[in-house]
């Protein structure tokens, strides 16, 4: 289908899909299996620009906005879902600073992030506090020149590899939601330091692990705009990169389906491909339908973004659902097609079904998130502006 | 000059566009038209019916031909023994030589070389011989130097190289300062006993193409020759010829590079030119520990490990076991390739093989178009089955 | 430190093959690509510049439409470019050409270090780098795997030989061939892609350079092809049938008969 991207976003997505093809598609069976951090691939993105994408221009980037996003982490995705989280976690964890960071703080951090010598990361769940998210303890008690952060964060992708963490802590813990604040904290500030890598169903390369803060002082000019903006920085930046989220679903969905025709077209059975089976012509219809559908949804949500339209919680999270469902059932049906050699790990389908699961469960499960579509429908009664 | 179409001939059918190598033909208002960057290689008038392309060139003066003479072939040496190529070369410029009725020169440069009588045995009538401790290991400058300085003095007519890493580095170079043509890589020789002329047949295109080339007016002609194209023939212990010493002075020419070490690749058990049987390993393999089955073959029969390309670029062996176009030539009794598909460039180093095993899955690979013998299976199961039958 | 990268377009081979019944070249529209080891020179030109500071400038002797793989050298890091594009010098064999980039490299004047590439996919002939240097009256070095170190005018590489390599130490300027163990080149960057879609590719003539049109194109080039043919494959392979075990059975007799083992 035609979406009548721009010059410069054809680019960007022709030059993502190569380094898709030539340097992820090799090593992501070998990535996968050993849980490595795809520390080759973040360096050929750098040195492709492709962490300039989601930076303004004045702090060395290219000033792309949402959908160019989308595009790029699409044709990463497409590859390995694993490689994609790991670059769009980057943007996560600076869509605070961009939106309410001030000039030094921009300064300071945005152009390494443009480079992509610096990695980041964004850190709000707890072991507490997952789907509730104002159920969280971690403390940030002011003091004379900053703030003393105690706690653990838990489930944070980049954690380890990042050298800057938004994290959301409380400043006031007697406001609730309120309280909350976000500060920047680097890697390697005493008293922060890193659990074990979680060992994951999917997304193996990319590295997942508790952040654990002891009396870490981090300084007065690390918190982004001001006390009690915390939740709100949150809320806002989610709505911001579901869209993403949608993006890295329909990557990896994109990918099953190529994967199931091709197969479909060379196993031949009972003397035909199968092919030319309707059974699974229908399913690869569905599928075929479904991801489009799901591309179609998440482009338009991302312009939208990109449009600075006041509020895109519904769009945003619409999405992220319909897209991550779509991922979980078009990659599950991609594994169905290529039947037993579907469940070998020798072929790519039963990775990317164990990929796609978790695109319906984090920046707000698909349950959570049917709550904030009904919200605004509650909101509207049910008629349209 | 240049190429044109005689559009009166030319009925649209669209051969020479076939025939193309380079695509440079389109097909105008139902005539040929030819686009610029078109070399003149002649394959499309070789092809039209109707004899519709003319390639005008403008005719080159033929040199006289009395003020050169011989034929030479220049001997590469290292660490004081003359290589094979050599003698290869010998072989076929006698043949030459015979043909044009004239000698034929070894030209050696070295340091206390050992067997240097072994070239007249192998045919030259002559030896220039340049002895000089610094010209024991391969200095580039001073042979391209000296090189020049004897062609300058004694005029051949040809001058034949093998094309080893050091002929095809510094022949050019000679080449060039002498102002004459260079082919490179030829894996052909003829005479045109009527032009007295050195035909010169090549690859191009990675082994897809040959060609045929000649050096009409300058002289003298160079060719490069790989090693093991040509066989190296027996000696004949009668011959007579004369060793003359050349009074070679470092001073006279200026040399701007220095050669500090040479690393030997010691990976190689048994090497790979000089084997009687090579066993070899391409893409099929797999990964890199699959190699051992190759290996294990190869141990049973005291046979050298190749390999193609792929599994040289990936890292699973050593450049120097590499047999292809840019890797090494080979010509063994016999060439066992065990999971290769047969590129061209992997049978440009191969091909001439007294006999050639091939065992690959895919019944059409193209290296079953070499092989004397054929095995269609998977390697993982005909390698080790081989294996074991061998050493019982 | 600048560096002049010598690219040739040629036609992607990969996809040729020969059709075994009328033995001639088929082609399924051949697209131009740069020359697979020309990518690997102007990889080490940039890397060069990136250590080194100065310029990389690729030049290229070839057709109209060679603009376009000049680009692709700005996306992944050239600095300037130069086409020498000319009718003049259709048919030119490796000497020609040597003569005619030395004389472009002669335009660009400001050089530590000519790059080229071990060979070209369509001539595989390796000889252009030479035989420039010798034009321009400077040190070459073929195969080039590694840059060691470059200080006060001095080069130290290690080039490959069949056995093993060697270490040679060279003045500035030089010419050097590389090989493709030297580097991995690097894909085009976004910032690249956007300055060649906006460059404008100089064409140099024949007549600006001052080339001798005597010493260029068919008739001044000392050798020219006279012939071209397709090698003969006529399959006679014996294949063996049978089960595994029958095959492998009647390839041991045959070697044996042969007195191969």
């Amino acid at each position: 289908m035609e979406y009548f991207l721009t010059e410069d976003q054809k680019t960007m997505q022709n030059l993502a899909r190569r380094i898709a093809e030539e340097r992820i598609l090799p090593v992501r069976a070998e990535l996968d299996e050993k849980e490595e951090f795809p520390w080759e691939i973040i360096k050929d993105l750098a040195d492709s620009d492709m962490f300039r994408v989601f930076i303004p221009e004045q702090y060395d980037g290219l000033g792309g906005g949402c959908l160019d996003l989308c595009l790029v982490v699409e044709e990463l995705s497409r590859a390995c879902s694993a490689v994609a989280v790991s670059y769009a976690a980057v943007d996560l964890g600076i869509i605070p600073l961009l939106d309410y960071g001030t000039e030094e703080q921009k300064q300071k951090y945005l152009p390494d992030v443009a480079a992509g010598k610096r990695l980041a990361a964004f850190a709000l769940t707890e072991p507490t506090a997952g789907s509730d998210a104002s159920a969280i303890r971690t403390t940030a008690e002011k003091v004379a020149g900053g703030y003393v952060l105690n706690g653990t964060k838990q489930f944070i992708t980049n954690g380890g590899e990042a050298e800057i963490y938004t994290v959301i802590a409380l400043t006031d813990r007697t406001k609730g939601a309120r309280g909350a604040s976000a500060l920047i904290v680097e890697k390697d500030t005493p008293g922060f330091s890193f659990g074990k890598k979680e060992k994951k169903m999917g997304i193996r390369a990319s590295a997942t692990r508790e952040l654990i803060f002891q009396n870490c002082l981090v300084p007065e000019e690390n918190i982004i705009a001001r006390e009690g903006m915390g939740f709100i920085i949150a809320m806002k930046l989610f709505d911001k990169s579901r869209p993403g989220i949608g993006a890295q679903a329909i990557g990896v969905a994109q990918g099953a389906l190529e994967a199931a025709v091709d197969y479909a077209r060379e196993r031949i059975q009972f003397g035909h491909p199968i092919i030319s089976l309707q059974a699974v012509q229908h399913m690869l219809a569905d599928m075929a339908t479904q991801v489009e559908a799901a591309r179609a949804l998440v482009y338009a949500a991302a312009r939208m973004v990109d449009s600075g339209a006041r509020n895109v919680s519904e769009e945003s999270a619409m999405a992220k659902v319909f897209a991550s469902d779509v991922a979980m059932k078009v990659t599950t049906d991609a594994v169905q097609i290529l039947g037993g050699a579907g469940y070998m790990r020798d072929y790519p389908a039963e990775k990317m079904m164990r990929d796609a699961k978790i695109t319906q469960i984090y920046e707000g499960t698909n349950q959570v998130l049917r709550n904030v579509i009904a919200l605004e429908l509650r909101k509207r009664k049910g008629k349209r502006a | 000059m240049g190429i044109r179409i005689d559009l009166d001939k030319c009925t649209g059918c669209g051969t020479c566009i076939m025939y193309c190598p380079f695509d440079l033909i389109d097909l105008v208002d139902q005539k040929a038209q030819v686009k610029e960057g078109c070399n003149l290689c002649g394959a499309c008038r070789d092809a039209c019916s109707y004899d519709a392309i003319i390639i005008e060139a403008e005719p080159q003066p033929t040199d006289t031909g009395d003020s050169h003479q011989g034929i030479w072939v220049f001997a590469e040496q290292r660490d004081g023994k003359i290589k094979s190529v050599a003698y290869e070369l010998l072989s076929k410029g006698r043949e030459l030589a015979d043909t044009l009725n004239t000698e034929l020169c070894a030209v050696c440069f070295g340091h206390d070389l050992g067997e240097v009588e072994e070239l007249i045995a192998h045919g030259a009538d002559k030896v220039y011989l340049a002895d000089d401790p610094a010209l024991a290991s391969n200095q580039e400058d001073l042979y391209t130097g000296e090189l020049v300085r004897l062609v300058r003095e004694y005029r051949p007519e040809i001058v034949l190289a093998g094309a080893t890493s050091l002929g095809r580095s510094f022949i050019p170079r000679v080449a060039a300062i002498l102002k004459t043509g260079l082919t490179a890589d030829c894996t052909g020789l003829e005479i045109d006993t009527e032009k007295r002329l050195l035909l010169q047949t090549r690859p191009t295109f990675g082994g897809n193409v040959m060609a045929t080339i000649i050096c009409q007016a300058k002289r003298p002609q160079m060719s490069t020759v790989r090693p093991r194209v040509f066989k190296k023939g027996a000696p004949g212990n009668n011959r007579k010829g004369e060793i003359i010493k050349v009074d070679f002075k470092k001073e006279r020419i200026t040399s701007r590079t220095r050669l500090l070490n040479f690393v030997e690749d010691l990976t190689e058990r048994v090497k790979l030119e000089d084997a009687d049987i090579i066993v070899s390993g391409g893409r099929g393999l797999g990964k890199p520990e699959n190699f051992s089955l190759i290996e294990g073959l190869a141990k049973v029969m005291g046979a050298a490990v190749g390999s193609s390309r792929p599994p040289v670029d990936e890292g699973w062996i050593p450049y120097s076991h590499q047999v292809g176009q840019t890797g090494k030539t080979v010509c063994p009794r016999l060439y066992i390739a065990c999971g290769i598909s047969g590129a061209v460039q992997h049978l440009a180093g191969m091909q001439t093989s007294d006999t050639i095993v091939a065992i690959n899955s895919d019944p059409g690979a193209p290296i079953f178009e070499v092989a004397t013998y054929g095995i269609v299976g998977d390697l993982f199961e005909v390698v080790p089955l081989l294996t074991e039958k061998l050493k019982g | 430190m600048n560096v002049i990268v010598c690219l040739k377009q040629v036609p992607g081979t990969t996809k040729v093959t020969i059709d075994p019944q009328t033995n001639t070249l088929v082609r399924q529209g051949i697209e131009s690509i740069t020359n697979p080891f020309d990518t690997y020179a102007l990889e080490e030109g940039v890397r060069l510049r990136e250590r080194y500071g100065g310029k990389v400038t690729a030049i290229s002797m070839g057709p109209p439409q060679a603009d376009t793989m000049l680009k692709d050298a700005i996306s992944v890091g050239a600095d300037d470019t130069a086409l020498i594009c000319d009718s003049a010098l259709a048919g030119s064999d490796t000497w020609a050409t040597a003569y005619v980039l030395a004389r472009a490299a002669g335009e660009i004047n400001e050089y530590d270090l000519i790059i080229c590439g071990r060979q070209t996919l369509d001539g595989d002939t390796g000889q252009v780098g030479p035989e420039m240097a010798e034009m321009l009256g400077i040190p070459f070095i073929a195969y080039v795997s590694k840059i060691e170190e470059i200080e006060n005018g001095r080069m130290q590489v290690q080039r490959m030989v069949e056995d093993g390599y060697e270490t040679i130490e060279t003045t500035l300027p030089a010419v050097i061939t590389v090989v493709k163990e030297i580097n991995v080149p690097r894909l085009p960057s976004l910032r690249g892609l956007a300055r060649a879609r906006s460059a404008s590719i100089p064409v140099w003539k024949a007549e600006e350079l001052g080339i001798d049109k005597n010493m260029v194109g068919l008739s001044g080039s000392a050798t020219r092809v006279i012939r071209i043919f397709y090698p003969q494959r006529v399959s006679q392979a014996q294949i063996f049938e049978g089960s595994m075990e029958d095959k492998v059975d009647s390839l041991v007799e045959k070697l044996r008969e042969a007195k191969l083992i």
